[in-house]
Parts: C-alpha cells; structure tokens; sequence
C-alpha cells in the first residue's frame, strides 16, 4: 500500500526530501535554543555580566533567525509536497477510472468512486502532510532531548527516561480502547447522513405519505448512537491530556528535588536545572505528538486502502494485441450467447442468444421488465463482455476491435442518460469535437430538438445545469439522441430513449431515421409497440431468452407476448383512429 | 419528470453554493446564538471553568515554581555549610498535592465538556433535521442537495471542534495569559510592560498571517469544490463517457482544476504551516530582549527588586505567556470558521416552515342509523372532522370530490405556470391528465396536496377548501406515486411497510402482490429481507416504479395521484398492475397522469393540457369524435403511413 501511494509523489521528490530535512534542521535549532538559554542565565544573568548577556543573546537571536528560516523553508516544502501529491493521487486515480469498464464501475458504483476520489484523498493528503512534517519531528526531537538532557545531567535524564514508560504504556492503552470505537462512530456518520440524503432527495415521498415524524424518530435513533459512541471515545481520550500533565510535574518535582541536591553540592547551575526542565517538557511533548501521528495514520488508513484499490484495479476490457481499426459495416451477428454479471454460470441473465442483423436494417427489441434487453444491446459496443459465444460487428469479433473504433462506430444512447454541464453545443461536441453548426441543427432537426432549442433565449448557448436537470425528460432524451447522432455511427443503439417523448414526436423521430440515415443499423428498444411496429424485424425477449423474432404481423400473429402487449395498448382504440 | 416546472430559472440556485464563503456575515448575532444555545448547559460549563481555573493555575504554579525554588531554596541552601532539605521536601509535597489537583481538573473538565459538546450537537442535529422536515418542497426544489447536506456534515464538524476544543482551549488561554501576567507583574512592571508590547506586536502578526492564510483557504476551498463538482459529474456520468470515448477529454479537463487546485492548496498550505515556526520563534526573540534588558535593569540596579532568581522565573513566565498568546493567534481561524459554519446551521433552522393553518381532520367513519359516526377501526370510509365555531362537531363523507374552481399557478411570482384551471373530479372517478412535457400535469397535482400554494383560486376537496384541511390529514388522504421514485435503505418489506407503518407482513405482501412486484421481489437474494441500498440502486427503474406502487398500494388511501407511476413499466406488466389498482380503487378517486396513451384510455375524464391551460376534457370516446389535439396525440400511436 505504501509502496503504491508513494509513487505518487513523482516530481516532488526533491520537495518531499526536503521538507524533512529542514524539519530536521529546525529541531536542531530548537534543542540548541535552552541550552543557550541556560548559558544566558548562568554566565550572563547569575554572573550578573552583561556582555555574557549580549553574546548569549545575540547567539539566541542568530538561533531563533535560522529556527525561523528552517521552519519557514520545511513549511514550504511540506505543503508543495503534499499538494502534489494529492494532485498526482487524485491524477492517477481519475485516469485509472477512465480506463475502467462498465463492470469495474458496477463493481466500485459511481457513488463510492466518488467518496474514494474526494474525502478519501483529503484524507490521505493530511496523512501524508504529517508524516513530512511531524513525523520526522517527533522522533527526532524526543532523541535530541534525551540526548542533550543526558549531556547537562545523567541523574535527572534518569527520572524522565523512568516516567516515559508509564507514559507510553498510558497513550498506547487510550488510543487502542479508543480507535474501535471511533472506528464506529465513522460508519455510523454514514449512516445518519444516508438518511439525511435519503430525505433530502426523497421529500416528496416523506410529506406524501406524512412520515415526518417516522423519519424523525429514524435520524433520532441513529444520533443517538453517535452521541453515546463519540462521549464514550471522547471520555477515553479526555485522559490523554491530564496523563500528559501528571507524567510532565512528576519530571519536574523528580528534577527539582535532585537537581536542588546537585546544585547545593556545586555540581550543577541553575540555569542547568532551568533548560533541563525543558528538555522534559520537549521529551513528552514529542512522545504526544508521536501518538497523535499514530492516531492520524489508523484513521486514515481506512481511506488510504480505499485509494489503493481504485489505483490497482485493472479494467477487465482491455484492447487486443493488434485490434482491428476498421467497422466494415453495420451487420452484428450473436453467436450462441450467454451472460451474466458476476460472471457465475448461475445468475446467467441472456441464454442461448443467436441473432442476425444485417447492415442498415431497423430492429426493434421488446419484452417485460427485467427481460435483459438493456443487457442484449450493451454487449454490442463491448461495453461488457459476453460469458459465453461471440458477438460480431462487421463481421469481426467486437473483442479483435479498437475499442474507439468500435464504440465510435456503434453509438448507445443508454438508459440513464446525462447531459453534462455546459451549453448545448459544448454536450453535441460530445458526439463529434469538431462538428459544424449545420452539422449540429441537422442532428438537433432529425432528434427534434430544433424545435425547443430554438424557444430557449439563447438558443444553442443554452447552458444545461450538471445532470441536465433544467431541461425536461423528454428534451433531455431527444438532446441525447442528437449527441449520439453526431458520431455518424454505422450502429445506432435506443435504449428506452423516447419514453418521455409524446408520441407524435417519437413518430417524427423515426420518420427522420428512415430518411436521414437509411444505411446506418438502428436498434429500439421500446416499452411502446408503436415504436417498433414499422422494424424489419422485431425481437421479443423474455427472461433473458428470445422468445420470438419476426415482423408485426408475423409476432401478431405467432407470439403470445407480444399480442398481449399490443393489445394492452391499443385497447379501446382499434377501429376507431383508423 | 417535469424538472422545468419544479425548478423555475426564477428562484433556482446558482452555480457552487457547495462552496464555503470566507467569514461569518454576522459573527455577534451568531455568537448570541451559540451562548443561548449553550445555556441549558449553564451549571455544568460553569463548573468546567472552574475546573479550567484550577487546572491552568496549575501550569502557572509549575513555572512560578523554579523561581521559588532557586531564590528560597536552592541559593539559602548553598550559603549553608550543612544543608537541610525538609522544608523542600514540604514544598515539594504541596506541589504535588497542586499538580494532582490540577491533572485531575484537566480530566473532569475535559470529560465534562466533551459530552456537553456530544449533547449540544445531537440537539443540534436532531433539531435541524426535525425543523427540515418541516419545511416546504420550495426549500426542497430551490436549494442545492450538497449545500443542505455539508450542514450536517461540515458545519456540524466546525461547531464540535468549536465547543469540545476551541472554547475551552479559549478560556484555559486566557485564565493562564490572566494568572501568568498577574505573576509577572507582581515580578516586575517594566517587564511585563516589554512582554505585553512585544505580545501585542505578536498576535498582531498572527491575524494577519491568519488573514492571508484564509483568503487562500477559501480559494482552495473553492478549487476543491470545483474538482470534486467535476469528479462527481463525471464519474456519476462515467458510462456516458465510455460510450462516447471521451476519456481523453474528460482526462483533459481534469488535469486543468486539479492543476489550479494544487496551486491553491500549496499556497494556503504554505501560509498556514509558517504559523508554528514564526510565532514559536518570536516568542524566542521576545525572549532574549527580556533576557538583556532585565539583564540590565538588574545589574545597573535600576530596578531594585529585581533578583537573578526573579529574572530567571521571570523569564520562564515569558514562556508561558507566550504559548497561550500563540495559541490565541492560531485560534483565531477556527473560530471563524466555525462562526460561519454554524451560521449556516442557524440560517436552515431559521428557514421559515410550511404553515398550516387548516384545522379540518381525517378521521375513519361509518354510517350509525343514518348518521355518520367517527370510529376508532378501519372502515374504508373516512369523514372529514370540522370543528365549527360554536364548538358543534361536524363530519363530512370523505367521498374524493376534487374542484378547481379558476387556479392560477406560479412557482415564482414572475412567471404563471397554470392560467385559470377549472376542473371537477366526481367521486370514484378516473381522471388522467395528458399533455406534452411542461403542459402543467404535475404541477396540478402539486396543488392538490399543497406540496405548493395555488396564487388565485379555490380548490376544494369535498366542498372543504384544502386551506382549511390541515396538511397532514390532506395528505393522508391522498397516496401518490412519483415517477421517481425514492426507496430508503432499509428491507424491501420496509421500504412497502412505509405506506402504512401498522400493516402487516401479509399485508405487504398482498400489495406486492396487487403490484405485481412479488414474483420480482422473491427473485432478490432475499426475498421480502434483501436490504435496498442508494435507492434501490440494484434495481431498474421499472422494478422501483413497482415497489413504489406496492407501497402506495399497501397505504389503501381514499384518493390516489398517480404520477408518471409506470412510465418505466413494460405494458403487459401495466395492464396487470393497472387490474390490481383498479380493483383496490373501486369507487374511489383516481388522477392519473401519463404520456402513454394506453395507460389513460380507460379513464373516465380526459384532460387535455397545453402550456398551463386544459385545452380538451371528456372521455376517450368523445374525444376521439372532438378529432382535436387529443385525436392528434391518439392517432400519432396508430402513425399510418
């Protein structure tokens, strides 16, 4: 794990180096700094010589200077480091997602990507901040005062080398009672802000059915563990400070008494005895911060494994050795196809697939909720691979393919759709970067767009909110076919994209496609028979299995399903519009 | 999904509210709050400031102490031949007795204060949600999901820190800073004087340091703001992004805000790091001024009491006034900080709630000779309970007669939605709402249950105008179905349970069943217990719209607004849900609202929408024989050619 997250420090390794370096310099500084302090009171002060004063003194203020200088410097580099780090992290993380296919995704889910790239690298950031800057601190300065202390007086160096111990041992068993129940609490912060999410997004839900107070009691209940949870952990670590206390006063009765002896018997000063106390209070200090840094580093573990995870996985499509740069055309052939998501033969959810469809035909996809059809189209761009048998796009196995190739040839407008952030023109370039504005009005004329594009004030220029939440379902569904129209793709896929379309419009959508793109292969998938009635060729899936292929008629009159579908439909109607 | 209407461009966010403003706007007014928020706690923060004074006179007494102990004993001591060390030994035995006391203030006060701190942020907690729950969908619609959210999280998390450290730290500060001058200017008053100069020369520079570590703290606030906005947009869109190829776009873009985040992050880093190390050695030089000039004073003799013993207890006392000051300076961001964030706390507190100024109640009933009587069972008949000004009871048959009588409609002031609605729902009626996108359909149901107000007009519901109906018992009466539909984390038989909190497993099960969603529901890995997570994010749409139905279908409300419930669905498996509904509504009022044509067929009315205003009404047959838009709309799904 460390291994992986240091590779992210890359060219900041000279910043990375540094830091430490004048961490150290500066602990230096800072443990010379009593001694002199003490030379001041004894050769200066005690002696009552002012020149002794004005020489300590000036060595004190050259001290502090370089002290300022050090700490000024390993500040710089520390925050340089650890902002590029984080920036090389985070790059590498987002570029590894990128790669990523639909199954790594699913197996992550876009939420928990997102938490891994935003507060688990915060995370890890602070983490790794402190370990350039307190981590070389503390042990250094807990070394270099023990030593100095050692250098002024062995005896009073004893006491504090004897309290150290029960110190330890003390921070050690709080924070290892502590951590777990912290631990918790973080899990349990989850939760309450699940709810409060849940709540937020689903309002309308609470109010419609009055369950305020349901919801209330709800949030309660899990604050309440988090009240006593966070009291139980803070009471725990509320001993850290008066340990702290007692461990620094018993170092300086233990010094005053012994070193009072000493002194008496001439063989130590007082200004000794002042910086001896000092280096007490510097020994403990660093101790303390040593089990903060270790508090830090298991809270942030947590979220440096998360990272890793995301660094090391491989996405599992990859490009063949030498791919195949050219869609001949549009024909795709299923050969004895089987699928499933977890790749186990049990939850298989396509069975036996075997499908024709030759270049330039529409084909029209129907059956129940749940019946994989959104799955049947997804293996076609490779946007999963399939368990069992081939699929062939142009007569080649779309894994022998350039996955650009192949994706830029086959276009998908999914399901759950989105618009992005930007205008309208900035979304259409999605399709294509360098698509003309003719070029983007034909695709918007033929998906139906023009039309309210052209009611918007700024037209074209209309900015779409993230989501593109400011536009309405069925414009949001028709912005999108005119994006994947823009690829000019030898394979257009609809997955359920016109079911907020009213169905005149859907109609004038399809009456486009016949006209403006008759060589290009279109698949629908649709909930409306209308909508495919006119296809070359119909299927019908059911459970994951064909359960009949064929024109209007011929499914009419042979499959069951797809009679009670339409009839379901038309109910009512027949006769009379006609 | 009608996101036009339930965001008007009026009233909508703008772009990066997320993001965390510099200051507080209103620090003293906010501090007003925090006080009198705290002051439920009176009696226990009062004795943690007493426990605060006698843990930091503790602290004082420890660097007071060496300068007793080198003037009253340590040098007596060495003028005697034959030292006696009793009475340090006394000396120091009281010491102890002082630090013991003192350690043991430090452990109470800090358990004392974290749990007050614990209590105070769950009735925080606990009041904010309670308070948001009791807001309008407005709130809701107008404000941005994260930036409720971050109250919860980030502002809550500022306030914590604030009240178990912050304050505390605060005050132990300022009673050593307190005790340490008392001591020093007992010592000597032209010292303190150089001390409390160079001190205010400190914590000066401190703020100011702070000041400019801020402005960089907010830029880089903003920054990550920005990267994480566009993480999140594009991952949420990830699969978008595969199927366009755009990864070396996306990639592109990305490298550009996170390069602009690092250098935002290493300049307020910088800034901020440079704190520590500047003020520690000031305090040094602070130091060595006192150092020389207390030198000086002493042996020019200026300054008669001074003693080499005070000048070294002296100037341990610097140190230790000039570590609360730094402490004081460093604080000083914090607090801001955490003004700001609770300021934001207060504002959603403050968020004036949905008011509800109806009376009239829901109440089951039945028919006692004739006379409708309220019952405490379940009877399948509801009454409306008025309480009349004369105090008489009065009960009204809830039979699901709903009438717009001229409604007029805006989600802002600016723009009308809905111009002039009339529109009449006899008792166990079907009525559908048709119409393009933005015709008005939702908006029409959200005046039906006051999710909004209407601006002109009456609507009333059994001849009782909802204003009087209060809100709660209006909603009751009414079970909706959204076509987005919001699962909770929780059991599948949880999440349908919610329709009616008192409904029995069988119960459940019986509304899966009218739903058609149990043959789906026995298909999850555990059946009725499968836990749904992100909102039944396992799940597709279709299948969701379907537990929404079997949630609302297990509520079994007198009226039901059908919203968009299975555009998801596949037709086959509507036409089984629709018999189900049917079944369960007979003779009740049903409003449907849909784009499929099939799906309101069998409707007893027809509304027509277009742009806000209902164009055609009537049933489908007469419809069709108006050949208006709705023969329009009808014959589009025939499409001849």
């Amino acid at each position: 794990m460390i291994k992986k997250l240091s590779g992210c420090i890359r060219e900041y390794k000279k910043e990375s180096i540094l830091a430490p370096v004048f961490v150290t310099l500066e602990v230096v500084m800072e443990v010379l700094i009593p001694l002199v302090m003490a030379g001041l009171i004894d050769h200066g002060i005690d002696a009552g010589n002012m020149k002794e004063v004005g020489k300590y003194g000036a060595v004190l203020v050259v001290f502090a200077l370089l002290s300022l200088w050090f700490g000024v410097l390993a500040a710089k580099y520390a925050a340089v480091a650890s902002a590029g780090f984080a920036k090389n992290l985070r790059k590498d993380m987002f570029y590894n997602v990128q790669t990523f296919s639909f199954s790594n995704i699913d197996k992550f889910s876009a939420a928990s990507l997102i938490t891994r790239l935003t507060t688990d690298v915060t995370n890890v950031q602070m983490a790794f901040m402190m370990v350039v800057r307190v981590a070389a601190r503390a042990p250094l300065m807990l070394i270099f005062s023990v030593v100095m202390a050692f250098v002024i007086n062995v005896e009073i160096t004893l006491v504090f080398i004897g309290v150290l111990p029960f110190l330890a041992a003390a921070l050690f068993l709080i924070i290892n009672k502590a951590h777990p129940i912290f631990e918790r609490i973080f899990k349990t912060y989850d939760k309450l802000n699940n709810v409060v999410r849940e709540n937020i997004r689903g309002i309308r839900v609470v109010k419609a059915y009055v369950r305020e107070k349901h919801e209330i009691d709800k949030f309660k209940k899990t604050s309440e563990v988090i009240f006593k949870d966070f009291s139980k952990a803070e009471k725990l670590i509320a001993f850290n400070g008066p340990v702290m206390q007692l461990a620094i006063y018993t170092c300086m009765i233990g010094a005053s008494w012994i070193g009072a002896k000493l002194i008496v018997a001439g063989s130590l000063t007082t200004g000794e005895l002042v910086s001896i106390i000092t280096y007490a209070m510097q020994i403990l200090m660093s101790l303390m911060m040593v089990s903060m840094i270790f508090v830090m580093m298991t809270i942030s573990r947590a979220s440096a494994e998360r990272t890793c995870e995301v660094l090391s996985e491989k996405s599992d499509i990859t490009d063949p050795e030498e791919p195949v740069t050219e869609v001949k055309d549009g024909s795709i052939i299923f050969k004895n196809v089987g699928f499933s998501y977890s790749g186990d033969a049990e939850r298989e959810c396509l069975f036996d697939i075997d499908l024709e469809i030759k270049s330039g035909e529409t084909v029209g996809i129907v059956g129940g909720t749940g019946s994989s059809k959104s799955t049947l189209i997804q293996l076609i761009p490779r946007l999963y691979d399939v368990s069992e048998g081939e699929v062939l796009v142009g007569g080649v196995n779309v894994k022998d393919y350039d996955l650009h190739v192949l994706r830029n040839s086959v276009s998908v407008v999914l399901q759950k759709n989105v618009l992005f952030s930007g205008t309208i023109i900035d979304n259409m370039h999605w399709g294509d970067e360098n698509a003309s504005m003719e070029e983007i009005e034909r695709a918007c004329e033929i998906s139906q767009a023009n039309e309210f594009i052209n009611g918007f004030p700024d037209k074209f220029e209309t900015y779409i909110d993230q989501g593109g939440t400011n536009v309405s379902g069925g414009q949001r569904q028709r912005l999108c076919i005119a994006r994947a129209l823009l690829k000019k793709p030898k394979i257009l896929i609809m997955d359920d994209s016109t079911s907020a379309v009213d169905t005149a419009t859907d109609a004038k959508i399809r009456k486009g496609f016949r006209e403006d793109i008759p060589d290009t292969t279109k698949i629908v998938i649709a909930q409306r028979i209308a909508s495919v009635e006119h296809a070359d060729k119909i299927i019908v899936l059911e459970g994951g299995r064909i359960d009949g292929i064929g024109t209007h008629e011929e499914l009419l009159h042979n499959n069951e399903i797809y009679r009670e579908a339409y009839t379901s439909q038309m109910k009512g109607g027949a006769g009379i519009g006609e | 999904m009608e996101n036009k209407e339930r965001k008007p461009s009026g009233i909508k966010p703008g772009k990066g509210v997320k993001i965390k403003g510099g200051g507080p706007k209103d620090p003293k007014q906010t501090l007003k709050r925090l006080m009198k928020l705290m002051e439920g706690y009176k009696g226990r923060i009062l004795l943690v400031f007493a426990l605060i004074f006698v843990s930091s006179l503790g602290g004082v007494a420890s660097s007071m102490f060496i300068g007793v102990l080198i003037d009253e004993f340590i040098v007596p001591l060495t003028m005697t031949p034959d030292p006696v060390f009793t009475g340090l030994a006394k000396v120091l035995t009281i010491m102890a007795g002082v630090y013991i006391a003192a350690a043991l203030a430090t452990l109470f006060y800090n358990r004392i204060m974290v749990v007050v701190a614990q209590e105070i942020l769950k009735k925080v907690r606990d009041e904010m949600f309670a308070h948001m729950q009791k807001l309008a969908i407005r709130y809701f619609d107008t404000n941005n999901y994260g930036d409720i959210m971050s109250r919860y999280t980030n502002d809550t998390d500022t306030l914590r820190q604030m009240i178990a450290q912050t304050i505390p730290q605060l005050f132990s500060s300022a009673m050593t800073i307190i005790v340490v001058l008392a001591a020093m200017l007992y010592s000597s008053v032209p010292l303190t004087v150089i001390v409390l100069i160079t001190a205010f020369l400190m914590l000066k520079l401190g703020g100011k340091i702070g000041a400019k570590a801020g402005f960089f703290f907010v830029k880089q606030q903003k920054s990550l703001g920005e990267v994480n906005g566009y993480i999140e947009e594009m991952i949420s869109g990830q699969k978008v992004v595969k199927v366009f190829c755009r990864e070396e776009k996306v990639i592109e873009d990305f490298d550009k805000l996170n390069e602009e985040l690092c250098r935002n992050a290493t300049s307020a880093n910088k800034i901020a790091n440079m704190m520590m190390p500047i003020m520690a050695n000031l305090g040094n030089l602070q130091y060595v001024i006192i150092a020389i000039i207390g030198g000086m004073l002493a042996i020019s003799g200026i300054d008669e009491g001074l003693t080499l013993g005070t000048i070294a207890a002296f100037l341990q006392l610097t140190r230790s006034f000039s570590m609360p000051v730094n402490q004081v300076a460093q604080q000083i961001n914090s607090v801001a900080m955490a003004l700001a964030g609770a300021e934001r706390i207060f504002q959603l507190m403050d968020e004036p709630v949905e008011d509800d100024e109806g009376s009239v109640i829901l109440v089951d009933a039945e028919y006692e000779d004739g006379i409708l009587k309220e019952t405490d069972h379940r009877t399948e008949m509801w009454a409306w309970k008025e309480i009349l000004a004369d105090g008489s009871v009065k009960y009204t048959e809830l039979k699901g007669d709903v009438r717009f009588n001229n409604v007029d409609f805006g989600y802002s002031s600016e723009k009308e939605v809905l111009h002039d609605i009339n529109l009449y729902a006899e008792p166990g009626q079907k009525v559908a709402f048709v119409g393009a996108t933005g015709a008005g359909k939702t908006t029409i149901t959200n005046l039906i249950n006051r999710f909004y107000d209407i601006t002109d007009g009456t609507i009333l519901y059994d001849g009782i105008d909802v204003k009087r109906i209060k809100k709660s018992e209006l909603r009751r009466s009414l079970g909706i179905v959204l076509q987005d539909t919001n699962l909770f984390t929780d059991t599948v038989m949880e999440n349908i349970r919610y329709g009616r909190l008192s409904a029995t497993d069988e119960d459940v099960i019986n509304a899966a069943k009218l739903a058609n969603a149990h043959d789906l529901i026995m298909r999850l890995p555990k059946g009725y217990d499968t836990v749904l997570e992100g909102d039944g994010a396992n799940l597709s749409q279709g299948q969701r719209q379907l537990l929404a139905i079997a949630r609302a279908a297990v509520n079994d409300p007198p009226v039901m607004i059908l919203d968009e419930a299975t555009s998801s669905i596949d037709t086959r498996t509507e036409a089984i849900v629709q018999r189900g509904m049917d079944r369960l509504m007979n003779n009740r009022t049903v409003f449907v609202i849909a784009h499929r044509l099939s799906t309101v067929q069998n409707a007893d009315v027809i509304m027509v929408m277009d742009e806000g205003r209902i164009i055609e009404r009537g049933t489908h047959d007469m419809l069709i024989e108006q050949k208006g838009r709705y023969y329009q709309l009808y014959t589009g799904a025939f499409e001849l050619e």
